[in-house]
Formats: C-alpha cells, sequence, structure tokens
C-alpha cells in the first residue's frame, strides 16, 4: 500500500462518514478529525521525503506505484512526488484545516457543504500526487464540479451568475485541455500516460508541440489567472462562501501553475522556449494589470482577487523564465500566495459575518473593536505587500533574482517591469488599511461586535505561523523544491 | 566576537515577548523590560566598540570582523543571502550611535508616553525598530541590507501611525511607507543589476579587491549610453534618496512627525534617515571605483536638497517641521561630503570621514532638539511657536540644553557640530569653491532659523497658557542633560583615529580659513535671529515677509512639492491609469466573456424555435425535407 493513496482515501473515508453523520456535532468531529489527518499526513510525508533525498535516493519521482486502471487505453493510475508535489501537498492539508475552522459557524446545510468541501479537496489531492495525465485531468475536474454547486448554493452577492461564469470558464478551459493532453499522448508515441514516460521518449513532433503547447498552457493558464481569461476570479471569489474561496484561490488556483509547469513546460519544451515569449508578456500584464487594477476596488473580496490575478500572474512569470532559480521561487510564490491568500478570505469572510459589509468606505476603525482580527489582517497586508519575515518576501526575491539571471535582455527589462508591482502592491494594501482598519469607527453598530472566536483564532493563527515560519526559515523549502525543479530546468534549458 | 548576536537578538525577542505578552503587562513593566534590555545592548555595543578599536591594525587599518554568518536563502550557487554581522570601522560606531538614542528614547518615553493608550504596543515597535537598524549596519551583504531597509521602513511606517485613529497620522504613515518603498525599488533593481554582473553579494568579496576584475570588466558595458555599473549603483542611491529624504524624496519627513516625538527624534532624525548616508559609504568603494559620475549627481542633489529645505525651514511654525526641515538640510550636507570625494585616500577622501563624523554629531544633536521640543510641547500641548514663548523661565533644563543643541548645529564652538561641519566644508571647498561658499552659505541659514527657533519658543512674548508651564519629570530631563553632555564633548573625538576612507589613521587638522569664515557666518546669522526674533515685538521679519511675499508664501507651501505628489497620485496614477484600468476590466475583457455567453444563449434561443412541440410544424418541415431531397434527387437525375 503506496502512503500517497491515504491522500485520496481519507477524503473518500470523510465523505462516506460525512454521509452517515446525523447531527452538527458529529459533522464537525468528521471534519476535524479528517482535516488533522490529512495535516498529520503531510507532515509525515515531508518528513520521509525529506529522510529519502537525504539518504541519497535521487529519483525524479519518489514513493511511485502504478495501478492499471483501464487496460484498453493504457490508462494508469500512477502515483508519485517530487519536492513540488510535497510542498503542495502540504499547503493544500494546511488550507483544507484551517478552511475546516473558518466555516465551523456554517449553519445552513452543514453537511452538505462539507459533503462537498470534501469531494473538492479530493480533487486537489489526488491532482498533486498523480503523474498520469489522464487521472490528473480527472482529478481537475472532480475539483472543479463542486466549486459550482458550492459557489451557486452557499454564496452570496451574484452567486448563480458567479458559479456559473466561473464553471464555464473553467471548463472551456479544461475542453482545450483535454484536447492538449490527448495530443501530447498520441503525438508522443509512449504507451502510458505517464508523465515521466512521455518526458522520457521526448519525441513530440515540433509541429504538434506548437498546436499542443497553447492548448495545454492556456487550459491551465485559465485556472492560474492567466490574463486575459482572468475574469472568472474577481466575480468567483466575491460569490464564494468563505472557506470556498480559501481553497479555491489558496490551491485551485495552484493546479494551474503546477499543471502548466509539469505538463506544459515539462512534456513541450521546445515549444515552451519558442512560444515563451508571448506567455512572458501575457502574464507581465497580469502582473501589472491586477496590481493597479486592484488600486480602486471598493470590495475587500475584489481587492484580493486583484491582488491573486497579480501574485499568481507571478507564478507563470518565473516559470517561463526556465531557470531553476526564478522556478524555484515560482513554487515558493505559489505555497505563499496560497497560505497569504487563504488568510486574507479568512479573514474578509470574519469581518462580513460580524460587519455584513465588504465595501472599504463603510468599513472604519475595525481595530478598535475587533483588535485580534485587525492585527491579523495588517499583518496579511504586510506579508501580501512582501514584508521580509513573511513568505512572500522569499517567493518574490526569489523570483526577481533568478529572472534577472537571464541571460536575454528582453527577459531582464520585463523583469523590471515586474518588480514595479510590488510598489503598487504597498499602494494598495496600505489604502485598505487605512480605511477600514484605521480609523475611528463610523457605524455606531460595529461597537457591538465581538473579537474572533476560538474556532477563527485556530484557523488565522496555524495560517499566519505557516506564513511567518516559511518567512523565517525558507532554506530547507527552498532546498526541497530547488532539487525537484532541476530535472524540468534541464530538459527546458537542453533543448 | 560572537557576544554581538546577543545585540541583534535581544532586541527581536524583546520585540516578540511584548508583542504577544505585551497587552498582559502593566505599562511600568514593559517599559522597564524594553528600557532595561537595551541597556544591555547599549552594553555589549560599547563594550563592542571598545574592543574593536583597540585591536591591534593589520597593515594599518582596523581589520573587518564576521563573527557569525549564516545561509539563509540560495539563489544560486553565487549568489545566497547570508543574515550576519560584519564589524567594521563604520558598523562599530554605528552600534554606538544607534543603541546610545535609542537607549535615552525608551528612557525618555517612560516619562513622555505615560499613560498613553498602546503603551506595550509603542514599546515593542521601538524594539522592533532597533533590532531592524542594528541589523541593517551590521549586514554581511547588500541583501541582508534590503532586508533589515524594508524593515525599519516598516517599523517606521508602524511608529508613524502609532496613533492609529487619528486621519493625518494614518495618511502620514501610508505616504512615508509607499514614497520610500518607491525608493527602495530602485534599490532593488540596482542590487539585481550589481548581482548579475558582480555574482556576488558580499560586501567583503566586492570591497576587497577580488571582484575588481569583474567590475572592472562591466563597467565597460553600457545600458542606453550609461555603464551599468553606474546604473546599478545610481538605481542604488535612489533608494538612499528615499531614506534619507533627499529632494524630491523628502515629502515624507516632515509629515512624519505626526508620530510621537520620541519617535521622531529616534527613527526620522537620528538613525534611520541617515541609513541612505550609510549605504552610500557602506559602497563607497564601488561608487569611488566604478562609478565617480554618480558621486557627482550625490553632491549636486545633497547641496540641492540642503539648500531647499534650509529655506523651508526659515519660515515653518511647527517646531517639529522646522526641526524635521533642518534634518533634512543637515542630511544633504553628510551627502555632499560623501559626493565631493574624488579617492580613496585620507586626503581626497576626506568628505568620508566629515560625512560620517557628521552623522554620528548630528544624530546626537539632533536627537536632543527633538527630545527638547518634545519636553516643550509634553509642558504646553501644542506644536505651534505661536502658543510657546518666554519658557525659558518655567524649563531651565530644557532652555539649556536645547540651547546646546542649537549652538551645535549652528557650528559655534567648541560644541560638536563645529568640528564636523568644518571638515565637512574644507571638503567642499577642495573640491569647488562654488559648492564651498553655498554649504556655507547654507550653514548660516541653518543657524538663522535655528535662533528663530530658539527665540520663538524661549524668548519673545509669553503665549497665554492654560495652566503655568513646568519643567518635564526626569525620565525626561535625564536623557536631554546626557545628550547634552555628549554634544558638548563630542567635537573632541579624534574621529580620524577610527574612521576614514582609506582606513588609515588620519589626524585632523582644523583649516583656520574655513574655520573663521565658517564661525563669522554663524555668529552674523545668529546677530541677525536675535535681531528678529529675540523682541516681544517682531517687526521686522513681518515686514520682510510682506516685501517678498511671493517667496515667503511659496516656501511656507513647500515649494508645492506636496501638491505635486498629489497631482501625480490622484490624477495621474488612481485617475488616469488605475479607473480606466479597471473600467477595461470589467467592460472590456470581461464584457467580452459575457458576450461570447450571451451571444451563445440568443443563438440557443433562435435555434429553440423548431423544438416546438407542435406536431403540424414538425410534419410541415417533414414534408418540406421531403419534398427538397425529392427535388435534389430529380436534377441530380
Amino acid at each position: 500500500m503506496n502512503l500517497l493513496l491515504l491522500f485520496v482515501l481519507i477524503p473518500i473515508l470523510m465523505i462516506f462518514c460525512l454521509w452517515i453523520s446525523r447531527n452538527i456535532n458529529q459533522v464537525r468531529g468528521v471534519m476535524v478529525a479528517g482535516s488533522t489527518a490529512l495535516l498529520i499526513l503531510s507532515g509525515v510525508l515531508t518528513y520521509l521525503y525529506l529522510g529519502a533525498r537525504a539518504d541519497g535516493d535521487t529519483a525524479e519521482m519518489l514513493f511511485r506505484s502504478d495501478w492499471t486502471w483501464y487496460s484498453s487505453l493504457n490508462i494508469k493510475l500512477s502515483l508519485g512526488v517530487d519536492g513540488i508535489s510535497v510542498a503542495m501537498l502540504l499547503l493544500s492539508s494546511v488550507i483544507v484545516f484551517t478552511g475546516t475552522f473558518a466555516s465551523w459557524k456554517l449553519k445552513d446545510q452543514t453537511k452538505d457543504f462539507f459533503l462537498w468541501f470534501c469531494l473538492l479537496s479530493l480533487g486537489v489531492f489526488g491532482f498533486f500526487i498523480t503523474i498520469d495525465l489522464f487521472t490528473m485531468f480527472m482529478f481537475y475536474e472532480i475539483a472543479l464540479i463542486p466549486m459550482y454547486l458550492l459557489i451557486g448554493h452557499w454564496g452570496s452577492g451574484r452567486k448563480e451568475y458567479s458559479a456559473m461564469k466561473l464553471t464555464l470558464m473553467l471548463m472551456g478551459a479544461s475542453a482545450l485541455l483535454l484536447a492538449g493532453i490527448l495530443g501530447i499522448y498520441f503525438s508522443s508515441g509512449a504507451t502510458t500516460m505517464n508523465i515521466l514516460e512521455i518526458a522520457q521518449l521526448h519525441n513530440i513532433p515540433m509541429n504538434a508541440q506548437l498546436l499542443f503547447f497553447p492548448l495545454t498552457f492556456v487550459g491551465f493558464g485559465v485556472l492560474g489567472a492567466l490574463f486575459p481569461f482572468h475574469t472568472w476570479s474577481p466575480d468567483g471569489h466575491a460569490s464564494a462562501p468563505t472557506a470556498v474561496s480559501m481553497l479555491h484561490a489558496g490551491v485551485l488556483m495552484k493546479l494551474g501553475g503546477y499543471g502548466c509547469f509539469r505538463i506544459a513546460m515539462y512534456l513541450m519544451p521546445e515549444a515552451a522556449n519558442e512560444l515563451g515569449w508571448i506567455f512572458l508578456i501575457l502574464t507581465t500584464i497580469s502582473v501589472v494589470y491586477g496590481a493597479y487594477s486592484a488600486i480602486v476596488q471598493t470590495d475587500l473580496k475584489y481587492i484580493n482577487a486583484y491582488s491573486s490575478v497579480s501574485h499568481c500572474g507571478l507564478v507563470l512569470f518565473a516559470i517561463l523564465m526556465t531557470n531553476q532559480t526564478a522556478t524555484t521561487g515560482a513554487v515558493i510564490q505559489m505555497l505563499s500566495h496560497g497560505l497569504m491568500t487563504a488568510l486574507f478570505f479568512a479573514l474578509i469572510g470574519m469581518i462580513y459575518g460580524r460587519t455584513h459589509t465588504r465595501d472599504i468606505r463603510e468599513l472604519a476603525g475595525l481595530m478598535k473593536v475587533m483588535p485580534f482580527l485587525s492585527v491579523c489582517y495588517v499583518i496579511a497586508g504586510l506579508a501580501n505587500l512582501g514584508l521580509p519575515g513573511f513568505s512572500g518576501f522569499v517567493a518574490e526575491m526569489t523570483i526577481f533574482v533568478g529572472s534577472f539571471e537571464h541571460v536575454d535582455l528582453f527577459h531582464r527589462v520585463i523583469t523590471i517591469i515586474a518588480t514595479s508591482s510590488i510598489v503598487i502592491t504597498a499602494v494598495y494594501i496600505l489604502r485598505l488599511v487605512g480605511r477600514s482598519i484605521y480609523g475611528e469607527v463610523k457605524n455606531p453598530e460595529f461597537l457591538k461586535l465581538k473579537d474572533a472566536t476560538w474556532d477563527e483564532r485556530v484557523s488565522v493563527i496555524v495560517l499566519v505561523i505557516s506564513i511567518a515560519a516559511l518567512g523565517i526559515l525558507p532554506l530547507w523549502m527552498n532546498n526541497m523544491i530547488g532539487d525537484s525543479v532541476l530535472p524540468i530546468v534541464n530538459t527546458l534549458v537542453s533543448r | 566576537m560572537e557576544y554581538t548576536l546577543i545585540i541583534l537578538l535581544l532586541p527581536a525577542i524583546m520585540f516578540l515577548f511584548l508583542g504577544l505578552a505585551g497587552h498582559k503587562l502593566k505599562h511600568k513593566v514593559a517599559g522597564l523590560f524594553g528600557t532595561i534590555s537595551l541597556g544591555l545592548v547599549t552594553c555589549l555595543s560599547y563594550f563592542t566598540a571598545w574592543e574593536y578599536f583597540t585591536s591591534p591594525r593589520v597593515n594599518g587599518v582596523f581589520e573587518k570582523i564576521i563573527p557569525f554568518n549564516f545561509e539563509w536563502l540560495s539563489f544560486s550557487e553565487a549568489l545566497h543571502v547570508d543574515i550576519g554581522i560584519l564589524l567594521d570601522p563604520i558598523s562599530v560606531m554605528m552600534l554606538i550611535v544607534i543603541s546610545t538614542v535609542s537607549l535615552m528614547v525608551h528612557i525618555y518615553s517612560l516619562g513622555y508616553m505615560h499613560g498613553e493608550k498602546g503603551f506595550q504596543r509603542y514599546y515593542a515597535f521601538l524594539s522592533l525598530f532597533t533590532f531592524s537598524m542594528l541589523g541593517l549596519v551590521v549586514a554581511t551583504n547588500i541583501f541582508q541590507t534590503y532586508i533589515f531597509w524594508e524593515l525599519v521602513g516598516v517599523s517606521s511606517y508602524l511608529l508613524i501611525g502609532f496613533y492609529y485613529t487619528k486621519p493625518s497620522a494614518i495618511a502620514a504613515s501610508k505616504k512615508a511607507f509607499i514614497v520610500t518603498r518607491f525608493a527602495d525599488l530602485g534599490f532593488l533593481i540596482g542590487i539585481l543589476v550589481l548581482s548579475f554582473y558582480s555574482q556576488t553579494f558580499s560586501f567583503v568579496e566586492l570591497m576587497n579587491g577580488s571582484s575588481d576584475a569583474i567590475l572592472t570588466g562591466a563597467a565597460t558595458q553600457t545600458f542606453l549610453g550609461i555603464g551599468v555599473l553606474s546604473w546599478a549603483l545610481g538605481l542604488m542611491f535612489i533608494g538612499a534618496a528615499g531614506k534619507s529624504a533627499m529632494f524630491p524624496l523628502h515629502i515624507w519627513l516632515p509629515d512624519a512627525m505626526e508620530g510621537p516625538t520620541p519617535v521622531s527624534a529616534l527613527i526620522h532624525a537620528a538613525t534611520m534617515v541617515v541609513a541612505g548616508v550609510y549605504l552610500v559609504a557602506r559602497m563607497f568603494y564601488l561608487y569611488i571605483g566604478f562609478a565617480p559620475g554618480v558621486l557627482e549627481i550625490i553632491a549636486i542633489v545633497g547641496a540641492f536638497t540642503s539648500l531647499f529645505s534650509a529655506i523651508i525651514a526659515c519660515v515653518q511654525t511647527d517646531i517639529k517641521r522646522v526641526l524635521a526641515f533642518s534634518t533634512i538640510s543637515q542630511i544633504g550636507f553628510m551627502m555632499v561630503a560623501l559626493g565631493v570625494c574624488t579617492g580613496m585616500d585620507s586626503h581626497e577622501g576626506l568628505g568620508y570621514m566629515a560625512s560620517m563624523f557628521h552623522l554620528f554629531t548630528h544624530a546626537m544633536f539632533k536627537a536632543l532638539l527633538f527630545l527638547g521640543a518634545g519636553s516643550i510641547i509634553h509642558a504646553v500641548h501644542s506644536n505651534e511657536m505661536k502658543d510657546m514663548g518666554g519658557l525659558r523661565k518655567f524649563m531651565p533644563i530644557t532652555h539649556i540644553t536645547f540651547l546646546i543643541a542649537c549652538l551645535a548645529i549652528a557650528g559655534i564652538p567648541p560644541f560638536s557640530g563645529f568640528f564636523s561641519k568644518d571638515e565637512i566644508l574644507a571638503a567642499a571647498f577642495k573640491f569647488n569653491p562654488a559648492m564651498g561658499w553655498t554649504m556655507t552659505v547654507i550653514a548660516g541659514l541653518t543657524a538663522f532659523y535655528m535662533f528663530r527657533l530658539y527665540f520663538n519658543i524661549f524668548w519673545g512674548k509669553e503665549a497665554k497658557h492654560h495652566h503655568t508651564p513646568h519643567e518635564s519629570p526626569l525620565t525626561i530631563t535625564i536623557p536631554l542633560i546626557i545628550l547634552a553632555i555628549v554634544t558638548i564633548f563630542g567635537g573632541f573625538i579624534p574621529f580620524g583615529h577610527f574612521i576614514t576612507s582609506d582606513g588609515l589613521l588620519y589626524n585632523i587638522h582644523l583649516d583656520p580659513q574655513v574655520a573663521i569664515t565658517s564661525v563669522v557666518v554663524a555668529v552674523l546669522s545668529i546677530a541677525i535671529a536675535t535681531i528678529f526674533y529675540k523682541n516681544k515685538e517682531q517687526k521686522i521679519p513681518a515686514m520682510l515677509g510682506e516685501k517678498l511675499s511671493g517667496l515667503h508664501k511659496a516656501a511656507t507651501k513647500k515649494f508645492y512639492i506636496d501638491e505635486v505628489y498629489q497631482f501625480i497620485t490622484h490624477r495621474i496614477i488612481f485617475a488616469c491609469i488605475s479607473t480606466p484600468i479597471a473600467w477595461f476590466d470589467r467592460h472590456i475583457v470581461d464584457g467580452f466573456m459575457n458576450l461570447m455567453a450571451s451571444s451563445t444563449q440568443s443563438l440557443s434561443y433562435s435555434i429553440r424555435k423548431f423544438q416546438s412541440g407542435h406536431v403540424q410544424q414538425y410534419a410541415f418541415v417533414f414534408l418540406l425535407g421531403i419534398i427538397f431531397i425529392i427535388g435534389l434527387i430529380l436534377l441530380v437525375i
């Protein structure tokens, strides 16, 4: 039995237990037990992974195993992880854990909410542990469908519109993706859909690559908020319930960057080098454009959604730089953005739950009435604008230094353009903090509000600690990811 | 000298402790915790300095010691960010300056902030600032400097916005952070460019000659007609100019006075704002060797800023703002001193020594001035000159110490400012007589506006007070007295024995011509100020103000630079960039997606008519289809 299989089995078990549970306490019990188990599991996995690497295991993927699943099409359930997937699993389990606590007080059909929530996490975990194109695609779809129901039913505002828009755009993307994946499989001449095998064979003809690379990259790019396919993100996030926003922005958007890197670029390196500049320009636009758009937003969630466009743009930007440092930075940025944005959405949810508004013009003086949440909001803001000591700084600096090491002048110039986003980020974060957190309380109703409860504190503190831990001691994570991106980067550089 | 690590760790621990558990402590306990730990840091800093400067010289220079260094983050084989401690003459001097002023401010705040809400938070932030500033000066590599550079920026942001319910404080903190952040972008890009060519962040490797070959090679490359190293070092100077409030990035500093006064003394007068000067001094070897053109720009920017802000300081009425503009002007002096250097040896590099000397003396007397101003504000509950006047009778200690500081900054011997300013003037004259005379005139202006301030506060007409002002408590006056003593005797430190551009021993000798000129100018300016402002009726200034109303108004409005910024941020960035982009996103990009959805929908609506459910219609279409096919077959046959 492979350890990785537990990442899928635990959510399945959770779904089963939720199904038979009778009251809210049982639901909560199942969720806490399950998400804690996942958190511990990912911790154990990290420990074992680092141990195996320290013992000199240099295989590209560890914990490998295969089960034939559909033999006539050679579809297998192939499991395996490297440092990138371990980091992503760690991130996902932290978000699932904190998301559980952030939706502790949910009243409306709690059981069903968590059922879909577990299915969503099942898809996410499944995606990160498999290395078979078809299985990855399947898990990707599993993660997508519950999103529609979760936003459409438990959301707020224009929830039907947003749910429909998000699902349609991502479904459109997965159509491109399916075409891309099948194209890769059939033109590679491989006997299975295993990524490692296809990369090993490396015989996808150039004209096929030039066709399928854009399909795959855009297919995943939509999920990673690539300009101009990012517009599902502001509406979707604004309408989604707290835990779903957290999981979606925190983890699901990372599927995009991960897929672009592991599938599109790894399997079609020549096309990536040939067409990279187009996507580099698009991602640079994402980075700057998202930041500028965030300045004028007045809804807390819209600010964070545009900020995500900017930060996720940086992920795709960095992987297209095709060098080890920038790519490592990209993965750290995925982790860092996942944690930060989850923290933001958690806090926004908690503030909205009390004040019933997300408009920064109406919120003011929150520091006085809910000091704990406000201090954490300021911390999240400072982390977001890349303050040293938090994960954002490590990620951004690794990306900028790595990108600037590129020999090509074009790459260095757009790196400078991308760095300018750090100033704009400071503008919108400080505007938000100055308006809604500081100042005098404008609305007397707010004076009655209470600060965070214990379940909210658990959620927020775990996230803050994770962000600070990654920001203060980044070297081990940096090394773990750096070693794992090397095979992929080498493929790209040598071709 | 591994114990230097404690100097860094102690404030960091104190920040975490007071930040997390502070609200459970009593005010006094939290304050004492912060102050005592900083007392220890100060003792250790002095001990470090004593041990460092008494250690034997190697080839006539003090060795660079790295007692502690660890790899924090690795980018590539060559580029890795270390966190460590580098001891060399300037970093050891900065340790002394920072710990001394910080300790004074800690003690002073016990009295000044007494009873304020958020007292523990205040001490936590002070510890955070001290930690970051110490980390900045002892950095072993340029990236560590950048890390702590950002941290001092955020501590400054938090402390300016300490009164977080006050709109002006919120605006000021935001402005300070964003302006310096913009400048830091220059610093960051400078680091990227420099490290791209040099392939190292380490100061020691950059400065010990081992990278010279690589750098000389890089110096031949150009980008847009300017050498790449000039770009790198010029961009770094933008970062330095932002922190050190050089024109046109100075606008945040006067507003930063919204913070509590001891904070202004510590951060916005003595330590953080000189970080830019420190950075240039730290990279001096590279500036001299590879980008002398940038040094000249630094001199010009410094001189212009100095003159510009000295003029503004002459007309401001808020005493903290006068001091803020005076700080900008004095930092301009330090920048000029660095900029006028033309070589590494003690003679051509005299300005380097002078700049560091002035940094040291200025930190002491400017901290004294700010703390004195705080004591006055504490007594009269106002920042405005019109609410003061005649205070010398009520506050003797504050009066005498403030006068000492005024004499020092005016450059009257034997106070410390005289010696350091004199070296700067000598260096400036050596560079170019025009520069020398400009700086002498600014020195005269300095004496004038400082004594305008002094007379307005302590002499002249007594304002009506709600209750009689009284001398401040001991926690406030003791730091004043200590700093006054340093200000009196600081000038006699044989600075050239410790810090020179090439590290070799250099005996300071006064240039009698320069010294006499500067003293005469200072005395004359003080005399004019006395005539203008000592009397109860200030007729002459009022008359002059009317005659030169245009200039007077412009200076009062700080030459409208704030309005220019307002225009750029609100009218251009907000209204002409962000708003259109956000509109474009919602209506064009998203509109296109919605259009696709709605056109699909309308298409399906029109097709839907075929599926009406009416059997007759189906039969009709069926029949038409058959006729059409039969017709087709017939035609083909």
